[in-house]
């Protein structure tokens, strides 16, 4: 057990994993294990004078908290290259800096704010902003294109520096942080209900995931059990959006190598899947139907046979279009060996999601964590090691099978009963969520004071997935990036916060 | 891809004629904002859309009105990929100081006449963002509005129907000018 080898003081109110206060030694020890591969960097935030990490290890969580003196902290980054955005985000956020990072840029502060680590000291500052230092590429021929952050398509903003010679990219460099919201600093201090409206906007295409993510925090912290159909529904929903968001990506990701017909066969799907939500749920996104307790009401009467006609119309449907996407070669030589991702950088990132699953990391949340009802649902966990843009396109692919499988297993067993119970959570209490969104595993934490929050932190898994998407499009030409950059769909705002 | 093609001649469309009165609505009000379009803007009205700062739920429903279902193009309003051909700017989100800037540079780069609609609550006024150190506001902190389409997010109907009031609205200035 990883809990065995941390010694340190133990946090008794934390739930459902241990969190533990370590010294300098064992988190430099940590460090040493996350960069030998020995254990996965599964989230990594700032809090007043402290900084926590998440650890996973095999199906096993702990989070471990070091005390900064003089607002400093030995740096993970340094020697853990997924950690880097992350303390990067500390830094700006909360001006905790960490000790040996190379890498002092801002990540999230572009100058604009009007004050410095907004969420620690608060100090005013000019919003003059300095220039970005992109890193150098040198050599001969090369020249640079720079993207955004206002895109060509209708989604979210972001800048990309490509370095290339003629048609070939050399280095892409990411610079994110546009649609930093600051959430984090509008949940200290409000509601549990306000919060988790906020948690649910953090990304809108996950709004489920998340709103189940804080809600499994928050219930954590408190103590309670929600009720079993309640748990089941909300698995509904996750299925629901899985579904949705993968035919939407299935169809972008063809549309980009101008395969419209692909994308506009898929739209129905995506479209079939949002209407069929709304008749359930009244919400064809269902946001703020997950609510801390359970959920904000009951599925509509007539859900069930809508749902049972949609999968029934999705798997008369959806064989031909995979047999035209298997079948069109023109499409795969686009899709085939484009954007390759290694196996060891997925690993050593432990990049979550169909990014990760593409490239040989069989993680999912909803399999590895066990969290309900997935313990009592039968789901298997598809696979690939081919790396491409279409194996990523192949995962989801498979995963909508299962998507619709778990749809029908949650209406055979679904148990009857009321959907919500009080929350009610009285003195200080902590709490970890996971949740497996379409695109990976997202992590709330959670620290209430009452029934108000003190800290809320809220880790997509755009984090671990956006750096190798600047390793997939390496050696490959301008004109795919859309291409690849569809095929991983990382979150903007879930990232930015 | 033949079977496929093929098969889409037979079938009805699914742009639905009007198999329940919702789905009527939504055929009368496209049409509605194609008529309009034409009138005002001869046979097309481009549209650029610019997220300032949203959670993105509002661009999967925009993404929505390009669907076979909506299909807003037949009316002639498309999106395109740059300020410089775009008649209307659809700006959501609440604008966050980090985008604050892009903003204004995109509707600089737009050309006259234009129109600004923005979408979404946190658009009028940063809807649940509002307050935050990161948040500017609503999109009339920055840029000039014609026209707001509420709703987190807004549905695809609610979209058509707002651009319909923008035409209306550009009409009516037109009149009295």
């Amino acid at each position: 057990m990883l809990i065995d080898r941390i010694p340190g003081h133990r946090v008794e109110e934390h739930k459902p994993t241990p969190r533990v206060i370590v010294s300098a030694e064992t988190w430099r020890m940590l460090t040493a294990e996350l960069a030998a591969g020995r254990t996965m960097l599964f989230g990594l935030w700032g809090d007043a004078g402290q900084v926590h990490m998440a650890l996973l290890e095999q199906g096993e969580i702990v989070v471990v908290t070091i005390e900064c003196r003089d607002g400093k902290f030995p740096s993970v980054g340094q020697v853990h290259p997924p950690a880097i955005r992350l303390e990067r985000a500390i830094q700006d956020l909360y001006g905790l800096e960490s000790l040996d990072l190379r890498d002092r840029r801002p990540w999230l502060d572009h100058d604009r704010f009007g004050v410095k680590h907004p969420l620690g000291a608060h100090v005013e500052a000019s919003p003059v902003s300095t220039p970005y230092q992109f890193l150098p590429s040198e050599g001969e021929s090369l020249h640079q294109i720079a993207v955004g952050p206002v895109h060509a398509g209708i989604i979210e903003p972001g800048h990309f520096r490509f370095t290339v010679n003629g048609e070939t990219v050399v280095r892409l460099e990411q610079r994110l942080g546009y649609v930093h919201k600051g959430i984090e600093s509008l949940m200290a201090g409000t509601s549990i209900e306000k919060a988790s409206r906020l948690a649910g906007r953090t990304s809108g295409d996950s709004t489920v995931a998340y709103a189940l993510a804080f809600a499994n925090a928050v219930e954590a912290a408190a103590e309670v059990q929600v009720p079993a159909r309640a748990v089941f529904l909300r698995a509904l929903m996750a299925e629901l959006e899985r579904l949705a968001n993968h035919f939407g990506d299935i169809g972008a990701i063809c549309n980009d190598a101008s395969f419209v017909l692909m994308h506009a066969q898929t739209g129905i799907l995506r479209e079939r899947c949002l209407r069929a939500a709304d008749v359930c749920f009244g919400h064809r996104l269902m946001m703020d139907r997950i609510v801390p307790g359970g959920l904000a009401r009951d599925i509509a009467p007539e859900g069930q046979t809508q749902l049972r006609a949609l999968i029934a119309e999705i798997r008369k449907v959806f064989p031909q279009l995979v047999e035209l996407y298997d079948n069109t070669a023109s499409l795969q030589d686009r899709t085939v060996s484009t954007g390759f991702v290694q196996p060891s950088l997925v690993r050593q990132y432990g990049a979550g999601g169909y990014v990760g699953r593409a490239s040989g990391r069989a993680f999912d949340a909803r399999h590895n964590l066990k969290y309900p009802p997935y313990d009592q649902l039968s789901l298997d966990i598809p696979v690939l090691d081919a790396g491409d843009v279409d194996a990523r396109v192949w995962i989801r692919i498979r995963e909508v099978d299962q998507s619709l499988s778990l749809i029908e297993q949650i209406f055979d067993r679904l148990p009857r009963g009321p959907v919500c119970i009080d929350l009610n959570p009285s003195g200080s209490r902590e709490g970890l969520g996971v949740a497996e969104a379409f695109r990976g595993d997202v992590l709330v934490w959670v620290s209430l004071e009452g029934d108000r929050i003190e800290r809320c932190h809220l880790r997509d898994p755009s984090w671990f997935q956006w750096p190798l998407l600047e390793a997939a499009i390496e050696n490959n030409i301008v004109a795919d990036f859309p291409l690849c950059n569809k095929s991983f769909n990382c979150s903007y705002s879930g990232h930015d916060l | 891809m033949r079977k496929l093609l093929f098969e889409s001649l037979f079938r009805p469309p699914f742009t639905e004629k009007a198999p329940s009165p919702d789905d009527a609505a939504v055929t009368e009000l496209a049409t509605a904002v194609g008529h309009a379009a034409r009138r005002r803007l001869g046979r097309s009205l481009s549209i650029r859309e610019v997220d300032a700062g949203s959670c993105n739920g509002c661009e999967l429903e925009i993404h929505a009105l390009n669907n076979a279902y909506y299909d807003v193009e037949r009316f002639g309003l498309r999106f395109v990929a740059s300020p410089r051909h775009a008649d209307v700017l659809m700006v959501t989100g609440p604008v966050t100081r980090n985008m604050r800037e892009a903003l204004e540079r995109t509707y600089d780069a737009t050309p006259n006449p234009k129109w600004v609609v923005a979408i979404g609550d946190c658009a009028r006024d940063g809807g649940c963002f509002a307050g935050s150190y990161a948040v500017v506001g609503g999109v009339s902190e920055v840029i000039p509005v014609d026209l707001h389409i509420a709703g987190c997010p807004p549905t695809p109907t609610a979209l058509l129907q707002g651009l319909l009031a923008l035409l209306e609205q550009v009409d009516a200035g037109a009149a009295t000018s």
